[in-house]
């Protein structure tokens, strides 16, 4: 019993970064009706520079502080730069410049940090208050961070100004235009913000699963699976499926089907979840007016 | 095209096809190896082509399908001791299947998530190569080797014997003719047609009474196929099979080689395999530490200047020439570029 | 007294259809004017023509200050407010969300808040709303929501498309009442699109008359109202 309490606790852990990752991508998406394939090689780049920071002898939350917001800059620039041109493209196009970015930046990791796995520390001591019998002091620690990131993303886009134009800008950008709002900008705000929250994710789950340039390519699918399962257009959602792919990710890995073929139930759970539930488990049906 | 111009094209056809018999005897053994890998890409990203260019379902996992296909013709050949060629129709069908089944929920999808969803097939898919429970068959991490066939007789052109590497590219060819003359006749009529108003109207199609889920489900399945004898093919040129041949890079390189090409054109896939064959080569050369960069940076670089890739760089060239004989009394649907987005 | 807004010569086009082919006119300041024509005469086209949301050629002024080749954006900076057709509702939004967005370009918080307070008080069904996702609200309920919103911006010159559209006559009545007072208390200025000319004859200074992309009318209202021949010859009455 204690052991299922542990797989369960520790999904929830892991799954409080797949809901990160899920929410990134359903914030990009509703702006822009793109998925950010690059999502999860930007936050791994983001997790190798905080890396070399801390080898350089920075203290753990200054490298983290100026590592997020190096990704926020980072990654408005990347759309102001090279998403922006091609957003009137037919989607094939958009595709492959986000492939493309996929692929400089995980060949980047690889080149300027070489692909041997590293160690990544946690900022939360494993003997601390924090450590319980189900879950180590890690795992409460990330999952205390990402709540909070939680939290004040949506702090921000509840109360703030500039969030309420941000959300005005994805629903309604020829509305939000005739309000004085500058949408491009806002649409590049939205990639800063993705790119700051992956950043977080990346350094949070590093210390578990080790740092290498691929550390996230499967952890998009699992993004991805939640995003799903919350239902594509649903923030709240993309949190909530977060949970439940982390749980039974770990639950499946110990009881089921060993942690071999960890991508492949991925992969069915996404093929399910648009069968059996295609607007997701909290998603609201769309009707298209032909 | 006029009959005239059709005859041209069929002229042409023929040269370059005694040209590339002749090929393999004029040049190296290890050259004759790439160029053999450049038709058995082209025939793989044909199959993509009728799924994503004609048919607008964007797959970023067709490396599975190769693999499968490679996979299938390997085991086949290594544990069950049948022919090379006989393996070619099995992967095929093997592949069209699981392509029709991987259709459905693909219907629920479209332009990004459907990538997404194929990005996770692909990602899948060689990780499932190497599960302990079937590694009797597949060999786990080692994957399989195999013999090269044998050609079926012997003689000389040019001076050089006809040896397994030479037979192969010969059979090979001969395999992708068929495979494109097959294409070319089925997206020039009704089905293309079907196919493409898919693409750019989808709900008047429905409308026009083409049933869109059997459509695009088959559609996916060919494409799978197609897919699938080339990595059959591709097993059987390279004589081995492993997981990690079949990664994701395999599944992107595919697509940059559709969008390279350009999309709904034949002759494109050409192109596209002649890209994906030599360039990571000239990437390498050009930054041994960060090849994929330069691949990276030039497939955005592709986007920017010439997002119709080599075959629309060719048709705008040739419009510029003989604007004339260009303009033709009868556009081709396939081809006219899409505003809006899945 | 120079003009608020002038076009001379003005063309539009949608991709390669253009639909407006030399289009002149002028908008006092205080003054509504009302631009009328049949469907598909290009009123709808002039008003996004004016915010750039079309392409368009010819010489377009606010002010003195050159339209043409500004972003949207930056014309709302101007001073202009635009209530579209579709009334541009932020429908996942709250009706106070939406009044909030109509204040986007203001910085003066109190001034903001009153405004919100005077727009409530005009609409008191927008206030027992207030919390309400704007898309539930009835038809008459989002226009009052989409002019208050527009209104919040303070805006020199008001841009209003149909705003009858679809609306029970008791609501149009209010809704035009309303405007009369906007425009007599706080000097606003308004182009008003319409194809309901009664109501718009009513409430206008100056009238210009769209066919097919070209001015075939322009002059007070009192004189168009009185004119039997011209009535019933571009407005059917």
């Amino acid at each position: 019993m204690d052991a299922l309490m542990h797989q369960v606790f520790s999904g929830l852990a892991s799954g409080c970064i797949y809901g990160s990752i899920a929410l990134a991508l359903v914030m990009i998406y509703q702006a822009t009706h793109h998925i950010n394939f690059a999502q999860g090689e930007l936050a791994t780049f983001s997790t190798f520079i905080a890396w070399a920071l801390l080898q350089r002898g920075w203290p753990y939350w200054a490298a983290f502080i100026v590592t997020v917001a190096g990704s926020f800059v980072g990654g408005l620039a990347i759309q102001r730069l090279i998403v922006r041109p091609v957003e009137r493209a037919p989607v094939l196009t958009n595709v492959i410049v986000f492939i493309g970015l996929l692929v400089i930046f995980n060949s980047l990791s690889g080149w300027l940090f070489d692909y041997t796995i590293k160690a990544f520390p946690s900022p939360f001591a494993q003997d601390s208050a924090l450590a319980t019998r189900f879950f180590s002091a890690h795992e409460v620690g990330s999952v205390l961070v990402m709540l909070c990131v939680l939290l004040v993303l949506w702090a921000f886009f509840r109360f703030t100004p500039i969030g309420l134009a941000m959300r005005a800008a994805a629903q309604n950008p020829e509305s939000a235009r005739l309000v004085g709002i500058r949408v491009s900008w806002m649409l590049a705000m939205g990639w800063g913000l993705a790119s700051a929250i992956g950043a977080v994710a990346g350094m949070m789950i590093a210390p578990a699963v080790f740092l290498d340039p691929n550390m996230m390519t499967g952890i998009l699918i699992y993004g991805f699976a939640a995003a799903l399962l919350g239902g594509i257009d649903n923030p709240a959602g993309a949190v909530a499926g977060g949970f439940i792919v982390g749980v039974l990710e770990n639950l499946l890995g110990a009881y089921v089907i060993g942690t071999e073929l960890k991508l492949t139930a991925a992969l069915l759970l996404i093929v399910a979840t648009l069968t059996l539930w295609p607007n997701g488990l909290f998603g609201r049906n769309v009707v298209t007016r032909v | 095209m006029t009959a005239r111009q059709r005859r041209i094209a069929w002229l042409l056809g023929a040269l370059l096809l005694a040209a590339a018999v002749v090929l393999p005897f004029m040049v190296k053994n290890y050259r004759v190896f790439q160029f053999n890998l450049v038709l058995v890409y082209a025939i793989a990203i044909l199959g993509l082509n009728i799924l994503t260019g004609f048919n607008g379902q964007i797959s970023l996992g067709h490396g599975a399908f190769f693999a499968i296909g490679g996979y299938a013709a390997a085991v086949m050949m290594d544990r069950f001791g049948v022919p090379y060629w006989a393996t070619l129709p099995v992967a095929g069908v093997l592949c069209f299947g699981l392509g029709f089944l991987m259709g459905f929920p693909a219907l629920r999808l479209g332009g990004h998530y459907l990538a997404l969803a194929t990005y996770a097939l692909a990602l899948a898919v060689p990780q499932l190569l190497k599960w302990k429970l079937i590694e009797p068959w597949t060999g786990g991490v080692q994957g399989i080797v195999l013999s090269k066939p044998e050609p079926p007789f012997t003689f000389r052109l040019l001076g050089q014997p006809l040896n397994a590497d030479r037979w192969l590219f010969l059979f090979t060819c001969a395999v992708a003719v068929l495979m494109f003359v097959l294409a070319h006749n089925l997206l020039r009529g009704r089905i293309g047609r079907a196919l493409v108003a898919i693409r750019d109207h989808p709900i008047a199609a429905t409308a026009m009474g083409i049933n869109l889920p059997i459509v695009k489900s088959t559609t996916f399945g060919v494409s799978a196929a197609y897919t699938g004898v080339a990595g059959a093919l591709g097993a059987i040129s390279v004589a081995f099979v492993a997981p990690d041949s079949f990664s994701v890079l395999l599944s992107i390189s595919l697509l940059v080689g559709l969008v390279v090409g350009g999309l709904a054109s034949i002759p494109g896939a050409i192109f596209g395999a002649l890209f994906v064959q030599f360039v990571p080569n000239v990437a390498n050369d050009l930054s041994k530490s960060a090849p994929w960069a330069i691949y990276g940076v030039l497939l955005i670089g592709l986007m920017y200047l010439m997002p119709t890739g080599a075959m629309g760089l060719l048709r705008m060239t040739w419009a510029r020439w003989r604007p004339a004989a260009a303009l033709d009394p009868k556009p081709d649907p396939a081809l006219t570029t899409r505003r809006h987005s899945t | 007294m120079p003009s608020l807004l002038e076009a001379r010569a003005l063309t539009a086009s949608y991709g390669a259809t253009q639909v407006l082919h030399g289009v002149d006119f002028a908008i006092e300041p205080g003054r509504i004017t009302a631009l009328l024509g049949a469907n598909g005469a290009g009123k709808t086209t002039t008003l996004r023509a004016i915010c750039q949301m079309v392409r368009t050629g010819g010489a377009l002024s606010f002010a003195g200050r050159p339209l043409t080749g500004l972003a949207t954006e930056d014309i709302v900076r101007l001073g202009i407010a635009h209530v579209p057709e579709t009334r541009g509702t932020f429908t996942a939004l709250s009706v106070e969300e939406n009044l909030r967005l109509g204040a986007y370009l203001r910085r003066d918080k109190a001034g903001v808040a009153q405004d919100i307070e005077r727009a409530f008080t005009r609409f008191p069904r927008l206030r027992e709303r207030r919390a309400q996702q704007a898309g539930t609200l009835s038809g008459g309920e989002q226009q009052m929501l989409a002019i208050s919103r527009a209104l919040m911006l303070r805006p020199k010159l008001l841009l209003l498309d149909e705003p009858s559209f679809g609306l029970a006559p008791l609501i149009v009545r209010e809704i035009f009442e309303f405007m009369r007072r906007v425009n007599v208390d706080e000097g606003v200025s308004m182009l008003l699109v319409e194809q309901n000319a009664t109501h718009a004859l009513e409430l206008a200074d100056t009238v210009v008359l769209l066919e097919t992309g070209r001015v075939v009318v322009a002059g007070r209202a009192d004189d168009i109202r009185g004119d039997k021949a011209l009535r019933r010859a571009y407005l059917g009455y």
